[in-house]
């Protein structure tokens, strides 16, 4: 039995409540669209990178507590990191939500992000937690079309 | 199961084993019969039978089982004539489901009869599945997808329909009741306006069949479609009803085994209706299934089942829509089936999650009508469909897990 408490951790319903680094910054040098056709998800990230290291990003975008709280945690996790840290997080947190690393998340370098483990309960709610990261991917590569969880 | 009072909802709900299960620590609640029905035990028996008993390719030996296998086969095919009161049972063609039966009339009927600058009409609440075959058709040809919009409450505007009609309409293909809002539409006066101007009609009734009594020659639809899934039958089996002359002067869909006459390399004559269009090894236990699911329907009457569901209707909607910060999208007065809603603030998908922890199933999305989204404004609703077992007392568990999504979101 899932404990609803898992998923909707209070430092996600924060997340939510108020929303961290809402808006896209105007002198962004990086940005992407992400999209769930599964359930209509929306998120537009938008970067500054200075000097290889993120030194502004932001997003905004309408859908459900899990990826507008994942969006919130994501800015919060990369925001002044270097664009490899930065990757690199984003890659502990791809691997924490899909490949599971046990009760080890606190090691990964993902900040207050590591609260969306409990996410893993709820197969159909991954692609929620992860497209805000997936989008920040992108938009660090600047990749032309948007994407989407499928 | 239908007696002097018409309905007993128990006796019902122990004919389908998996109201017995669990979910999350809680009874099952069962409120997503839009999507697919439940199955009672008739139907799961029916399929093990054939396979067990019966298991035997159709049409081809001359061996008992595979004469047993036809006659399930064809036997299936004479209840859905009688149930849909076609005129003939060559008129009943055994498709995978309602998409497939669309996509086989626009390929077929609609690359045949549909040209440049010809229009082929929707609704503003169809399904995808009645979208996305007419516009590829419509881009392959040149012609234009009309479409008849609706108002607030989810009704479609008959004088925009009016004004849509013209001899260059072709097609007209309409859902009898719509997935996403319940609607239930006018569609023999559409379809009579239709014919007047020459266009063919195809009724979409993948969620009316379960609902409600479908007579194809009192509608008068050319094209009927719907799945054997929704209607307490198996996945992968569904039925297109076509009027015999439109049928027979329509080329093949598919090629292969079973549609043909005789075959050489110089030329193929095609079968006779309904082979023509089930080429290949049919889904011949998914017929058994469906066979029984018909039975079942009409021993506890598809009258009793509309009654009984309109009962649950207007309680539900009369509950969920009194608690403050639930909006009710889709109010028409002619409706079945289905209440969909969005809860103030908390998005569908978590107020999904929120119910399926305490074993309540029902579907959060856009319920693959992203047009009628789009219309009221959502990027998703949460929607209560029901079916013959559900009872006032899971609307009232419904009822209260919303309640809970408020104290988790509050």
């Amino acid at each position: 039995v899932n404990d609803l408490s898992d998923l909707y951790q209070e430092i996600i319903m924060d997340h939510r409540r108020n929303p961290r680094n809402e808006g896209l910054p105007k002198d962004h040098t990086h940005t992407a669209d992400g999209f769930n056709p599964f359930c209509g998800d929306k998120v537009s990230v938008a970067v500054k990178i200075e000097d290889g290291s993120i030194a502004d990003v932001g997003f905004k975008g309408e859908g459900c507590a899990i990826s507008m709280a994942s969006a919130s945690l994501m800015t919060e996790t990369v925001s002044g990191k270097s664009v490899d840290d930065a990757t690199a997080s984003f890659e502990a947190f791809r691997t924490l939500l899909t490949d599971g690393v046990g009760d080890n998340s606190e090691d990964l370098d993902i900040g207050d992000a590591g609260a969306l483990a409990g996410v893993r309960a709820y197969p159909t709610r991954i692609k929620c937690a992860i497209l805000s990261w997936h989008t920040f991917k992108s938009a660090l590569d600047n990749e032309a079309a948007p994407v989407t969880t499928e | 199961m239908s007696g002097p009072h018409g309905f007993d909802i128990n006796a019902i709900r122990k004919q389908f084993p998996i109201l017995d299960v669990e979910v999350n620590g809680h009874p099952l609640v069962y409120l997503d019969s839009a999507a697919t029905s439940q199955k009672p035990q008739v139907v799961i028996d029916a399929i093990d039978d054939y396979y067990a008993r019966s298991n035997s390719n159709v049409h081809r030996g001359v061996h008992t089982l595979s004469q047993q296998a036809t006659d399930i086969y064809e036997v299936t095919r004479e209840k859905t004539r009688a149930m849909i009161n076609a005129a003939d049972s060559r008129e009943i063609i055994y498709v995978r489901g309602t998409t497939e039966a669309i996509n086989l009339v626009a390929s077929t009927y609609g690359r045949q009869n549909v040209g440049e600058g010809d229009d082929v009409i929707v609704s503003a609440m169809e399904h995808h599945s009645n979208i996305v075959p007419w516009q590829i058709l419509c881009e392959e040809k040149g012609a234009n997808l009309k479409v008849v919009p609706m108002d607030e409450n989810g009704d479609l505007i008959m004088e925009e329909y009016d004004r849509l009609l013209s001899d260059r309409t072709k097609i007209v293909a309409i859902v009898h009741l719509s997935n996403a809002l319940g609607t239930i539409n006018p569609v023999k006066e559409m379809f009579q306006k239709a014919h007047v101007v020459g266009a063919v009609t195809l009724l979409d009734g993948a969620q009316s069949a379960p609902h409600m009594a479908i007579d194809v020659r009192d509608i008068d639809c050319d094209f009927l479609a719907f799945s054997g899934h929704k209607l307490y039958g198996p996945t992968g089996i569904g039925i297109l009803y076509g009027k015999y002359d439109i049928l027979s002067q329509m080329p093949p869909y598919q090629a292969g085994g079973e549609m043909i006459a005789s075959v050489t390399f110089e030329k193929t004559i095609y079968a006779e209706l309904p082979a023509k269009f089930e080429a290949g090894t049919p889904h011949i236990a998914g017929t058994a299934g469906l066979g029984a699911a018909i039975d079942f329907v009409n021993e506890v009457g598809i009258e009793n089942i509309a009654a009984h569901e309109q009962s649950l209707l207007q309680y539900g909607a009369e509950r969920i829509g009194s608690i403050n910060g639930v909006k009710m999208i889709g109010t028409s007065e002619h409706r079945s089936g289905v209440i969909s809603f969005v809860v103030d603030g908390v998005h569908p998908h978590d107020v999904g999650t929120v119910l399926d922890s305490q074993g309540i199933a029902i579907r959060a999305g856009h319920h693959c009508a992203q047009p009628v989204m789009a219309h009221f404004g959502v990027p998703a609703t949460v929607r209560a469909s029901f079916g013959m077992y559900n009872t006032t007392d899971e609307i009232d568990r419904l009822y209260d897990g919303v309640q809970q999504v408020f104290e988790v979101f509050g």
